[in-house]
């Protein structure tokens, strides 16, 4: 028996320490361990309401505005703000701007590497990688555009200097494409570089900037003259280059890699989903969303319905005080320091021994897996028409059935037909926009009134590009007396609980084959399946105060 | 290889003509605020054997990494690629676990004072540095060691320059600036994130003339935080004329009217946002009719909070 850690995770955002024991080829036992704690909770308290979505953006640069939208969305939440519909619309545009730049990056950015072997690119063909984007690309090229990017590739790796492609798994045996589609792949991740530098220009035309936008705000959103038709038709135009290049190249190559590796359908799979729900269509939440909020329990396709009093946090293997799971608004958290600390040096060798920063977040004493894969099969059952056709035609083109949807590939696939599907209905929301705005109503901001004699408690649950996203608020005399956030890779990432429940990214692991110990490739491919984020995951907390706090959550 | 393939060489290849090429050196001219016969040094500049540059990630939220990817002439790729040889880098590297340290050790080893070391994130300093780790080390450690051994130390973000967000009061985990902790001064291009272009500026600048570019007291380059983004902020007439948004959604919101009532610390922020604005341009915080909030200044999350209450 083999224990292999793997320290850092390379491409994710935050920083993830993988340890898994080895047995005969598989791996018989997992530990996930955040390795960074920042405290955001903490620093949250005793200010402006209105300031916690700049501040909980910085949670995550990456998911970047995700935390800002949760955050206003608690912030009304408590204070019963209705936001004008030109807010909400705007919000969701930009929400899926940033989902339609996130999907992406994540596909060719993060994980691609994982299947595609860039050193055997070397030895493609330009001629044969030609007919092959002929035939499965939507944007083919020619014999003449490979053999310069062969050239290029080749020139960089005779340099001596691989820069980010140095000492990876390079000709290990679970690579299993053809050099030709490796070399395809190798330009598509090149594209990809240049493509979400426009996806990210999306989220600024009202959201100011990216990463981190300054354009929303408790109440609605900041813009009002900005939204006219030169805007609203750079959006659109930016929107449907977007949509051609997830159509177009992400997909297809989705499929492609998919092909190769089927034998990842029956890998990598967990059980029970949980999904928020996201893109408001109107005021009541959560019925007004486009992907409705519900459960999948025990790999049953059936949705069944969301209790948020149902969500508990768990620390019996994470450095924090406490003996019972809580409920995330009763933040009883201490974070061990000094001697309990012991250097935060992960235990996973002794029972209830320590071994991270994250919580292990539950829904009635259940592991929950959170993300794409999560929100498609709810949409799935819960009536999108849009992805069930999308996962149907999908499932049909790889000849397999919904089962193949539980799986490391399945969470990849998924993440894919999420972004086409949400991607596509903002250009409808964009429609909507147009509407409103012919019919000349410009309003943007709901105003209300927050001082000294401001009280109320709140929630904002989100769907997010990583899985869903819950933030808690607790204001009190016109500050911030809690804080509280649930982020998805809390949910994923999180470790084995009380009762020895592994959190799904173990549990995931667990069966996955190792070929070679040294280099454990397939590790990765499950751990980034997900999509880790865990700067968001890792401040969840609330460690110095032993007060309780009581949310209703209704 | 016997000898290095020369710059205009590669880019040929890849179909990147010398006069786009000199073009982007005069785009990079412009943005360091350098007359246009500087450009062919640039190209000179850059086409030696591409130098090692090494990103670590501390306590942060990789929005800075982020931000960088978003530059355009020069791209992300070409600047990875063809510019300069980023030896290690978490969010962007294919290698793993030990074999991923063992390329930031060798780098240490190998070129002790010759690589660039671009830190991202503060460093928590509480219980020695337990709160942050990477394969076992603390952040303390790794700073001391790879930006202590480098030529020059380039923090990115306010976190890094600064402390950022986590050092934000009480500062739960002791967050401090690298400089304080390595005992060496660094060059701060901060905000949260910075812009791509202040950052690429910054790295073509070192290979340009070998030297940082000219700095302020709080180490920031001056081509970039020279300026008060109130000096040059379009609605700077609307503050002349007293014509302030006084409530977020009023009649002044809608017509584009100053934001220093609602809280806009454009000006006491030194950064060129309003000059260059963000994303190729698309807008800006001021332009969106959100006020700016200082996210470039020391201490700006307990200093220039709360951010909607005016000053003024």
């Amino acid at each position: 028996m083999a224990r292999v850690v793997v320290d850092p995770i390379p491409r994710i955002e935050g920083h993830l320490r993988i340890e898994v024991e080895i047995e005969g080829g598989k791996v018989k036992d997992a530990w996930s361990s955040g390795t960074l704690f920042r405290g955001l909770e903490i620093i949250l308290q005793g200010r402006d309401p209105r300031d916690a979505h700049l501040l909980t953006q910085r949670s995550c640069g990456v998911c970047t505005l995700v935390h800002s939208l949760a955050s206003v969305r608690a912030v009304e939440n408590a204070l019963k703000i209705e936001i004008p519909p030109n807010a909400r619309i705007i919000r969701n545009l930009t929400h899926a701007a940033q989902n339609a730049h996130d999907h992406p990056v994540h596909f060719y950015q993060l994980c691609a590497l994982d299947w595609v072997d860039v050193v055997s690119a070397l030895k493609a063909d330009p001629k044969k990688t030609s007919d092959l984007s002929g035939n499965v690309s939507g944007r083919p090229q020619t014999k003449k555009y490979y053999e310069a990017l062969k050239g290029k590739l080749k020139a960089f790796v005779d340099s001596g200097q691989l820069g980010p492609f140095a000492n990876a798994y390079w000709g290990h045996p679970a690579y299993k494409l053809p050099p030709e589609a490796n070399l395809m792949a190798v330009g598509h991740y090149l594209d990809n570089l240049r493509q979400q530098v426009l996806a990210a220009q999306m989220t600024a035309i009202w959201g100011a900037k990216n990463p981190h936008l300054q354009g929303h705000l408790p109440g609605g959103v900041t813009v009002v003259e900005q939204i006219n038709a030169d805007r609203i038709a750079e959006y659109l135009y930016m929107l449907r280059e977007q949509i051609k290049f997830i159509e177009e190249v992400y997909i297809p190559d989705l499929l492609a890699v998919a092909s190769f590796y089927k034998d990842w359908t029956k890998i990598g799979g967990n059980k029970n989903f949980l999904s928020y729900g996201d893109f408001p269509q109107g005021p009541k939440e959560p019925d007004d969303f486009y992907f409705p909020r519900g459960m999948i329990v025990g790999g049953k396709l059936e949705l069944v319905k969301v209790d948020p009093t149902k969500i508990t946090e768990d620390v019996t293997r994470a450095w924090y005080e406490g003996d019972k799971p809580l409920y995330p608004g009763v933040g009883e958290t201490k974070p061990l320091s000094g001697e309990k600390l012991k250097g935060a040096v992960p235990d996973t060798t002794s029972k209830d021994g320590k071994y991270s920063w994250l919580k292990a977040p539950r829904y009635d004493g259940m592991p929950m897996e959170v993300g794409p894969l999560a929100q498609c099969l709810t949409s799935y059952v819960g009536g999108n028409k849009e992805i069930k056709e999308t996962v149907d035609g999908v499932l049909k083109k790889l000849q397999v059935g919904p089962e193949a949807l539980f799986s490391t590939l399945g969470r990849i696939a998924a993440r894919g037909i999420k972004c086409l599907v949400n991607t596509k209905q903002a250009e409808k929301w964009c429609m909507d926009l147009i509407e409103n705005v012919k019919k000349g109503d410009m309003k943007t901001f709901t105003s209300y009134k927050l001082d000294e004699s401001t009280n109320g408690e709140g929630y904002g649950l989100n769907d997010v590009a990583r899985g869903s996203l819950g933030h808690w608020i607790n204001i009190e005399k016109g500050k911030i007396k809690n804080y509280q956030q649930v982020v998805p890779s809390t949910w994923n990432l999180g470790p084995t609980d009380g009762k020895g429940q592994k959190g799904p990214v173990e549990n995931a692991l667990i069966g996955t084959p190792v070929a070679d110990p040294k280099k454990p490739l397939e590790i990765l491919r499950t751990v980034h399946s997900f999509d880790p984020c865990i700067a968001c995951a890792v401040h969840v907390i609330d460690p110095h105060t032993n007060e309780v706090y009581k949310f209703r959550v209704s | 290889m016997d000898k290095p393939i020369e710059l205009p060489d590669r880019l040929a290849e890849k179909g990147v003509s010398r006069r786009d090429f000199m073009k982007f050196c005069g785009f990079m001219a412009a943005v360091l605020g350098l007359p246009a016969s500087f450009a062919p040094k640039i190209a000179h500049a850059v086409a030696k054997k591409r130098p090692t540059v090494v990103w670590i990630h501390l306590a942060e939220c990789t929005g800075c990494l982020e931000s960088f990817i978003r530059t355009t002439y020069p791209w992300a790729a070409d600047i990875i690629l063809d510019t300069i040889d980023l030896a290690y880098c978490e969010t962007v590297m294919a290698a793993a676990g030990d074999q991923a340290e063992q390329v930031l050790e060798g780098v240490v080893e190998k070129q002790k004072g010759q690589y660039i070391c671009i830190a991202e994130g503060a460093i928590p300093t509480k219980d020695n540095g337990a709160y942050g780790k990477i394969a076992g080390k603390t952040f303390v450690e790794i700073a001391k060691h790879v930006c202590g051994n480098a030529a020059a130390t380039i923090c990115v973000g306010t976190c890094s320059s600064y402390g950022g967000v986590q050092a934000a009061k009480p500062n739960p985990t002791e967050a401090k600036p690298v400089s304080e902790v390595i005992g060496k001064p660094t060059v701060n291009i901060p905000g949260c994130p910075p812009n791509a272009d202040n950052m690429v500026a910054t790295i073509v600048h070192y290979l340009l003339l070998g030297k940082l570019p000219a700095l302020d007291s709080k180490g920031r380059p001056l081509f970039a935080y020279g300026y008060l983004i109130h000096d040059n902020c379009p609605r700077r007439g609307h503050f002349e004329n007293e014509s302030f948004v006084k409530e977020f959604g009023d009649e002044g919101a809608a017509k584009g009217y100053c934001l220093y009532k609602v809280g806009c610390r454009g000006p006491e922020t030194y950064n060129n946002c309003s000059i260059i604005k963000w994303n190729q341009g698309v807008n800006w915080p001021i332009g969106a009719g959100h006020p700016c909030i200082g996210c470039s200044e020391p201490k700006f999350w307990d200093e220039m909070a709360p951010f909607y209450v005016g000053k003024g």
